[in-house]
C-alpha cells in the first residue's frame, strides 16, 4: 500500500506542477501559438540536439538496428505490451482532461489486452470495438487547462520540447502507475526494481526508433536545416494529439495557403 | 514511296499519342495520385539505375506539382519584400532544390505499396486524396493526404504532402524562416544554403 509519506511526496509535487501550469496558463494564455513556439536559448539548444544526433548515431540507431533484426512477432508483441503498459498514463489523462469516451475506450483496452492479449503482447481489443487511439500526457493535460506552450528548446537525450511539455514531464512520472510502482518498494507487498521502469521507456524509445530509421535519415538527408525541421515537425505533432485531431481533419485547414491563392 | 510515307506517318502518329498519353493525367484528383502513385512505382520497380529513377520522377514531379506555387508559400512574405531579379533566382534555385530533395526521398523506396483510399473536396480549390502506405515488416503503415490544388480543374496540381498530419510544405517553410532569422534576414544566405544542397 502506498504510504503516507509516499502520498505527502505526490500531493507536494502536483502542488508544484499545478503552481507552474498556472505560470505557463498565465503568460501564454493569449499567445497564438497556433504552428509556433518561441525559441528560449537557441544556441543551446542547437548545440545539445548536435550532441543528441551524435548520441543517436553512436548509441541509438544501432541498437534500433539489432532491434529490428529480430523476428516481426518478438517485435509486435514487444510494441503492442509497451503500448498497453503506456495506457495506464493514458488513463489518468483522460480523466484529468474530463475525457471519459476516451477514458472507458483506454480502460476497456487495458482490460481486455492485459488478460485476453496476454499481458498485452496481443491487441484482441482492437478487434471488439475499442480502436487504437493517440497516447495522452500531462503536457497535453495542461494544454487542455489552458496552459500556452511556453517557449521551445531541446533537453539532452530526450529530444525536443517546450516548457510546458518539461513541466508535463515532471508531472508524467507522478501521474503513471507504472512510475509509481516500480519506484515504490512497498506497492502490494511487493518488490519492483526502478530499473524496470527504465527497461519500459528504453524499450518504448527503441521501439519507436526501429519504426522510423529510414524517415528520420530521410529527413536528416534532405533538409536545409535539420534543427528546424525537427522543431517543426516536434510543434506540429503536439498540436494534432492535444487537438485529438483526426490526421484527414487537419489536412483539411487550407487557411496557410490563401496568400498564394491570391497572387 | 507510299510505303515509307505510311511508315514516316505512323510512326509519327504513335510518338504523338505516346507523348499525349505520357503527359495526360486525369482531371479526377483522386484517379489523378492513383496515376501518379502506379507511375512513380513503375519507376521505382524498374532496372535502372537511381539517378535514371530520378530523372524520371523529377519529370513526373515537373508536370503534376506546383513547384512554384510551393516555393512561393515556403518563402512566406519574404517574397515580398526581395527584388525580381533575386525572385526569378530564388524559383529556379527552389526548383532544383525540390526537385533533388523530392526524388531523393523517393528512391530510398523500393517497392513502396500505396492504397488510394478517399478524396474529399474541401473547398473550390483544394481536394484531399487520402492514401495509405501500406506496412511492411519493418515500418508501420503511414497515412499519406495529398493536398491537390483544383483551382483549375482541367490540370489538378500537387501542393502539400501531409504525412500522419504532419504538413511537409509547413516545415519546409519553417526551415527556410529559421535560415533567414539566423542571418539577419538576408536571402542570400538562403541562396547559398539552397546551392551547397543542390550541389552536394
Amino acid at each position: 500500500m502506498y504510504s503516507i509519506k509516499m502520498h505527502l511526496r505526490l500531493l507536494k509535487t502536483l502542488s508544484l506542477v499545478v503552481v507552474l501550469s498556472q505560470f505557463l496558463m498565465t503568460a501564454n494564455a493569449h499567445s497564438n501559438e497556433k504552428f509556433t513556439a518561441n525559441e528560449c536559448f537557441e544556441g543551446v539548444s542547437r548545440g545539445i540536439h548536435k550532441f543528441n544526433m551524435g548520441l543517436d548515431n553512436a548509441l541509438f540507431k544501432p541498437i534500433a538496428k539489432g532491434y529490428r533484426s529480430l523476428p516481426v512477432p518478438i517485435r509486435v508483441g514487444t510494441s503492442n505490451a509497451v503500448e498497453n503498459l503506456r495506457l495506464l498514463l493514458t488513463f489518468s489523462n483522460n480523466v484529468l482532461q474530463g475525457n471519459w469516451d476516451r477514458a472507458g475506450n483506454t480502460a476497456g483496452r487495458f482490460a481486455i489486452n492485459s488478460t485476453v492479449g496476454i499481458l498485452g503482447f496481443l491487441d484482441p481489443a482492437a478487434k471488439m470495438g475499442f480502436e487504437k487511439k493517440s497516447r495522452e500526457d500531462f503536457g497535453q493535460t495542461l494544454a487542455i487547462w489552458g496552459s500556452g506552450s511556453g517557449c521551445y528548446f531541446v533537453l539532452p537525450v530526450l529530444g525536443p520540447t517546450t516548457t510546458r511539455d518539461a513541466v508535463g514531464l515532471v508531472g508524467n512520472t507522478f501521474l503513471d502507475p507504472v512510475y509509481q510502482i516500480t519506484h515504490n518498494t512497498e506497492v502490494l507487498d511487493r518488490s519492483y526494481s526502478e530499473h524496470n521502469y527504465y527497461y519500459y521507456k528504453g524499450t518504448d524509445a527503441v521501439d519507436f526508433r526501429s519504426k522510423n530509421i529510414e524517415s528520420i535519415d530521410s529527413l536528416k538527408n534532405n533538409s536545409i536545416d535539420f534543427y528546424a525541421s525537427v522543431k517543426s515537425l516536434y510543434l506540429q505533432n503536439r498540436i494534432q494529439k492535444i487537438e485529438n485531431e483526426e490526421v484527414s481533419n487537419k489536412a483539411q485547414d487550407d487557411s496557410d495557403w490563401e496568400e498564394i491563392d491570391s497572387q | 514511296m507510299k510505303r515509307s510515307f505510311i511508315l514516316l506517318f505512323g510512326s509519327v502518329l504513335t510518338w504523338f499519342f505516346l507523348q499525349v498519353s505520357s503527359n495526360a493525367y486525369s482531371n479526377d484528383p483522386e484517379k489523378f495520385i492513383g496515376e501518379i502513385v502506379a507511375e512513380a512505382k513503375l519507376i521505382l520497380n524498374s532496372d535502372v539505375t537511381k539517378d535514371e529513377k530520378a530523372k524520371k520522377l523529377s519529370e513526373i514531379a515537373l508536370k503534376t506539382v506546383d513547384i512554384k506555387g510551393i516555393g512561393y508559400y515556403t518563402l512566406g512574405s519574404k517574397r515580398k519584400e526581395i527584388s525580381e531579379e533575386e525572385l526569378r533566382k530564388y524559383e529556379q534555385l527552389f526548383e532544383k532544390y525540390f526537385l533533388k530533395s523530392f526524388t531523393s526521398r523517393l528512391t530510398d523506396y523500393s517497392d513502396p505499396k500505396i492504397a488510394v483510399l478517399s478524396s474529399e473536396k474541401v473547398s473550390e480549390k483544394y481536394t484531399i486524396v487520402k492514401t495509405m502506405l501500406l506496412k511492411t515488416s519493418k515500418k508501420p503503415e503511414v497515412k499519406i493526404d495529398w493536398r491537390v490544388y483544383t483551382k483549375n480543374p482541367e490540370k489538378p496540381l500537387i501542393r502539400d504532402l501531409i504525412v500522419e498530419g504532419l504538413k511537409l510544405a509547413r516545415t519546409q517553410k519553417e526551415e527556410f524562416a529559421s535560415i533567414l532569422d539566423s542571418n539577419d534576414n538576408d536571402i542570400n544566405a538562403l541562396f547559398s544554403k539552397l546551392e551547397e544542397f543542390i550541389n552536394q
